[in-house]
């Protein structure tokens, strides 16, 4: 059953919709040749036309349209080959040109869908409206200094994708768990790094209540979530307010919110009536964009493999479960990783061990997949051990984990402590005739036919070689003796 | 006299060494130390001996044999072109202090042709204006009076100063920006000749925006050919600019002199205004009769959209810049006033920074975007300039040029036209449409009404092609003959 709020006049849906901001990867902004790197020292990243020098002209940064169209693709959305840039009019400090230039009335990418898995494993749907590009404002500094606010124009004009999806949203957890597909799908593109933190990716979120089969009624937008877990948890407390001045007899206003994590609660920002009139126009200095087909095609061709994609070619080629490819396409940089140990190798051994013993381990040092002291490498020849039955499992557990101490390879570890499996037959033998002599009464009892004991027997042989024994050989020739 | 020369004329005197660059630079220094007291034409005179080293640079590659298109020729740069260190103020408050610290596409081009600046002229505040009484800065002066009549008249506007520097020998020629006949106005009520480019044909960038789809620089000059010159300086592709265009740039100073038999001449209909002032209606019929003379075919063609022209020039304009102008805020430009508030800042700012016309345009403007008139107004106003320009581009299938009075009067006296802005507004009605089309235009001075003021007749084309306008343009110049100068200039009384 999905999410309802039980009120007092009965049950209520709630209807979200996002409005993702994703600040595009690229060298320099969205018009101008400045750079874009975070945390430099204040206004060190600012042009002439960032600041908004009289006479300075914009110019579109190709690399950015690529990276939109990028997105668009990977949103399964349609491209439009024109599109135009409007401008959108506000006065502010962190506004150089008082005005912003945005995407308004077309877009360069159109409706589009996102599949999202939720915690019972279920997938929906979630409907894109549309993506366009817009420059990002400047940042206002206002603690230092008692009465002055100080103006940062490091990310004026920084380029941005506004990415809004359909009112399809349905549950808080939808909500987390859009925005964590789509975030996974930017950074496989290399679009957007996704950095809640650093302000890289941000959401609006619409929110508004309704009965089951009613209309929509109205909505708020609670501007600026700057994380996963605060845009649900806003998404609650917001319907909740909603639910109770509809049922307390009273009427919803649309109006801008803001939500405070420290109170759990939303506020008004800007009622309607405050409403700013943007006053949106074409902007002259800018032709119509106007890509073609073709280039559209070869930023298609080389696309990387999409999550989605990948789970799939996962499980197919590798034979894995579907939970377990979705664990390891989270992150492309475990991909890549579960890929290289386990391309010509035992798929599944080679997912256990990723997920397993691998996660264990970097979730014990602190580490990430990319600072592993395991390398992909020496985990994928740490399982060809296993297979060419040099160490056994159980060795391979001990091997491991000297291999995350150390940082060295598998072959040396077992060469260096003598871990190389038992594979002599004449040892084996050997081992099974004492533990024979040992334990002649079990031996009876056995062939008196008491068949367990043969895990018994299997145990004791293993001891007798301190586990290097392989176990398939130990077996084999421990039924042959036992049954003779 | 070296300030009576044309930029040709003059070109030639360096050339063949009769005069070097730096005698013509000191020449044009002395009239504007005698006369812009006066005129009030140039807001910033650079510096003596700038201007005579950049002189002196030219005079050194006339003598290594490698002087360049423009070289040591002394212009003056109308107030709006952003110059490297030298301050650039658009006569507005707003830049009073502004120094830039880059120089514009268009300037740059002219100081690599090797041109001389002088300095920089006077315009309306933010070039909104047609009689140059806007500017921050005081009005200028026509240095033309009317026969026996000492009231002050204006240079039109909103290139003013450029326009009275050029025609009282204080430059040899000057740069203008033309909006909706900021060039080709003030050419004509000022006796000299001004073109405004094909929209894209020069750079925008450096140049301070009015209106970006319609701000278009330009020569202002003493003679056709000289504006083909000064053109072909400006003009070229700029990677700076998205709307500027990559067409190659046609050597233009060749067009004048070519024959205009057979080229066909439209005299649109809609241009005979009611009251049109009669020696306005003369003067066309004489050059209709030139042109015709020339060997030019007149046909009588038809701009149906004409008449919505000027109502939607002042919507478009006035939208963009609207736009254009919030950057002056007070918070990086502009002299900040202090208030309680963030918007308490941008309204005193505002309110005391612009002038009153700049602050009428700016209102109308936000009026015509704002939410609930956007359609009525701005929208409805794209689509008209959309009929006004295939207007243009049908007549162009009949005819090459067409050709229509520049302005409805000459020029009119300070004081005159003030109290109504939409008779000022009236002064653009032949100017606009050209401006709305983005078709090049040029103002050639063809004689004088009866009290002695100075008439310009327009040659319209089509897009890009300025060559056929400065053709037609030249053989008018040449039937016409205007050698008249004004009651004011630097060989006057010397």
């Amino acid at each position: 059953m999905s999410y309802v709020i039980e009120g007092k006049t009965g049950s209520w849906e709630i209807v979200v919709g996002l409005e993702v901001h994703a600040q595009i990867v690229s060298k320099s902004k969205l018009f101008s040749g400045a750079s874009t790197t975070f945390g430099a020292e204040p206004n060190s990243q600012v042009s002439l036309v960032d600041a908004a020098f009289p006479g300075m002209l914009p110019v579109i940064n190709k690399e950015c349209v690529a990276q939109a169209v990028r997105t668009g693709l990977g949103l399964n959305a349609r491209i439009y080959l024109e599109s135009r840039f409007d401008r959108k009019n506000y006065f502010y400090a962190d506004l150089p040109q008082g005005y912003q230039i945005s995407q308004f009335a077309h877009p360069i990418v159109g409706e589009g869908t996102i599949d999202i898995e939720l915690s019972n494993g279920e997938i929906r749907k979630i409907g894109i409206t549309r993506l366009h590009m817009e420059q990002d404002a400047g940042k206002l500094i206002h603690d230092q200094d008692p009465t002055k606010s100080m103006v940062d124009l490091n990310r004026s004009g920084v380029a941005l994708m506004e990415i809004v999806s359909e009112p399809d949203i349905r549950e808080p957890e939808e909500a987390g768990a859009y925005l964590r597909k789509l975030r996974q799908i930017l950074r496989y593109l290399g679009t957007c790094d996704g950095n809640m933190e650093e302000g890289s990716m941000r959401a609006d979120v619409n929110v508004s209540v309704r009965k089951a089969g009613e209309p929509f009624r109205t909505r708020c937008e609670i501007k600026n979530v700057n994380s996963i877990r605060f845009v649900m948890q806003a998404i609650e407390v917001e319907a909740a307010r909603q639910v109770e001045i509809w049922e307390s007899g009273g009427e919803v206003d649309q109006e801008t919110r803001l939500f405070d994590p420290a109170r759990g609660e939303t506020r008004t920002m800007r009622s309607k009536e405050d409403a700013h009139d943007y006053r949106y126009f074409p902007d002259p200095d800018l032709l119509p964009l106007v890509i073609e087909q073709a280039w559209v095609d070869e930023l298609k061709a080389a696309l990387p493999e999409l999550p989605d994609a990948k789970r799939a070619r996962f499980q197919s080629e590798y034979g894995i479960p579907f939970y377990d490819a979705g664990v390891l396409v989270a992150e492309q940089s475990v991909a890549d990783f579960y890929e290289t140990v386990a391309k010509g190798r035992d798929g599944k051994l080679a997912v256990s061990w990723v997920t397993g013993d691998l996660f264990a381990a970097l979730n014990r040092t602190g580490k990430t997949i990319e600072t592993s002291p395991v390398s992909a490498d020496a985990l994928g020849k740490m399982l060809d051990l296993i297979a060419d039955g040099t160490i056994n499992g159980k060795i391979a557990k001990e091997v491991f984990e000297d291999m995350v101490e150390t940082g060295e390879g598998p072959e040396a570890i077992v060469e260096k402590k003598g871990l190389r499996q038992v594979t002599d037959t004449g040892v084996i033998d050997a081992a099974i005739e004492s533990v024979m002599t040992k334990h002649a009464d079990k031996v009876a009892e056995y062939r008196s036919g008491k068949d367990k004991l043969f895990g018994f027997f299997v145990g004791q042989v293993m001891k007798e070689t301190k586990g290097k024994a392989n176990p398939a050989l130990v077996n084999g020739a421990l039924k042959s003796k036992l049954d003779a | 006299m070296l300030t009576g020369l044309t930029l040709t004329e003059a070109r030639a005197g360096l050339e063949a060494r009769k005069f070097s660059a730096r005698e013509l630079a000191q020449a044009h220094l002395d009239a504007i130390g005698r006369l812009n007291t006066q005129l009030n034409a140039y807001i910033t005179v650079l510096p003596e001996q700038d201007v005579l080293a950049a002189a002196d640079a030219a005079d050194a590659r006339y003598t290594k044999g490698e002087a360049r298109l423009m070289d040591g020729l002394p212009v003056g740069v109308k107030d709006l072109f952003c110059t490297k260190g030298v301050k650039t103020t658009a006569a507005s408050k707003m830049l009073a202090n502004f120094v830039p610290p880059y120089e514009s596409s268009v300037t740059a081009r002219l100081l690599d042709a090797g041109s001389v600046f002088l300095g920089k002229t006077n315009l309306d505040e933010f070039a909104m204006g047609s009689a140059n009484i806007t500017s921050a800065f005081g009005s200028v002066l026509n240095p033309w009076r009317r026969q026996g009549d000492d009231a002050a008249l204006v240079p039109g506007g909103s290139s003013g100063g450029s326009a009275a520097a050029v025609a009282a020998g204080l430059a040899l020629a000057a740069t203008g920006t033309d909006t909706g006949g900021s060039i080709r106005q003030p050419a004509a009520f000022c006796g000299i000749v001004g073109l405004k480019p094909t929209y894209g044909r020069c750079s925008r960038w450096g140049t301070i925006a009015f209106a970006s789809s319609l701000d278009q620089a330009g020569p202002m000059t003493r003679s056709v050919a000289d504006a083909g010159l000064m053109l072909e300086a400006m003009a070229g592709f700029d990677e700076k600019d998205s709307t500027s265009s990559n067409r190659p740039v046609p050597a233009f100073s060749k067009a004048v002199g070519k024959s205009v038999k057979g080229l066909r001449v439209g005299i649109p209909a809609e241009y005979r205004a009611p009251g049109m002032p009669e020696e306005i209606a003369k003067m066309w019929e004489q050059g209709i009769a030139w042109l015709r003379e020339a060997g030019c075919e007149v046909v009588d063609v038809s701009l149906p959209h004409t008449k919505y022209g000027l109502a939607t020039y002042y919507i478009i304009a006035p939208a963009e810049c609207s736009s254009n102008l919030a950057r002056y805020d007070g918070i990086r430009f502009g002299e900040r006033k202090d208030a309680a508030t963030l918007d308490g800042v941008y309204e005193r700012t505002r309110a005391e920074g612009f002038g009153p016309e700049v602050r009428n345009r700016i209102l109308m403007g936000t009026y015509v975007l704002s939410a609930g008139y956007y359609d009525a107004y701005y929208l409805k106003a794209q689509k008209v300039r959309t009929l006004i320009k295939r207007d243009f581009v049908q007549a162009f299938e009949q005819v090459d040029v067409l050709l229509t009075p520049t302005a409805p009067s000459a020029a009119f006296a300070q004081g005159e036209n003030m109290d109504d802005p939409v008779q000022m507004y009236l002064n653009d009605i032949f100017t606009v449409p050209a401006s709305m089309a983005g078709v090049p235009a040029l103002s050639v001075p063809v004689g004088l009404d009866s009290k002695g003021l100075p008439l310009g007749l327009q040659i319209i084309g089509r897009h890009f092609d300025e060559e056929t306008v400065l053709s037609v343009g030249g053989a008018l110049e040449a039937a016409a003959g205007f050698a008249h100068k004004p009651t004011l200039h630097a060989e006057a009384g010397v």
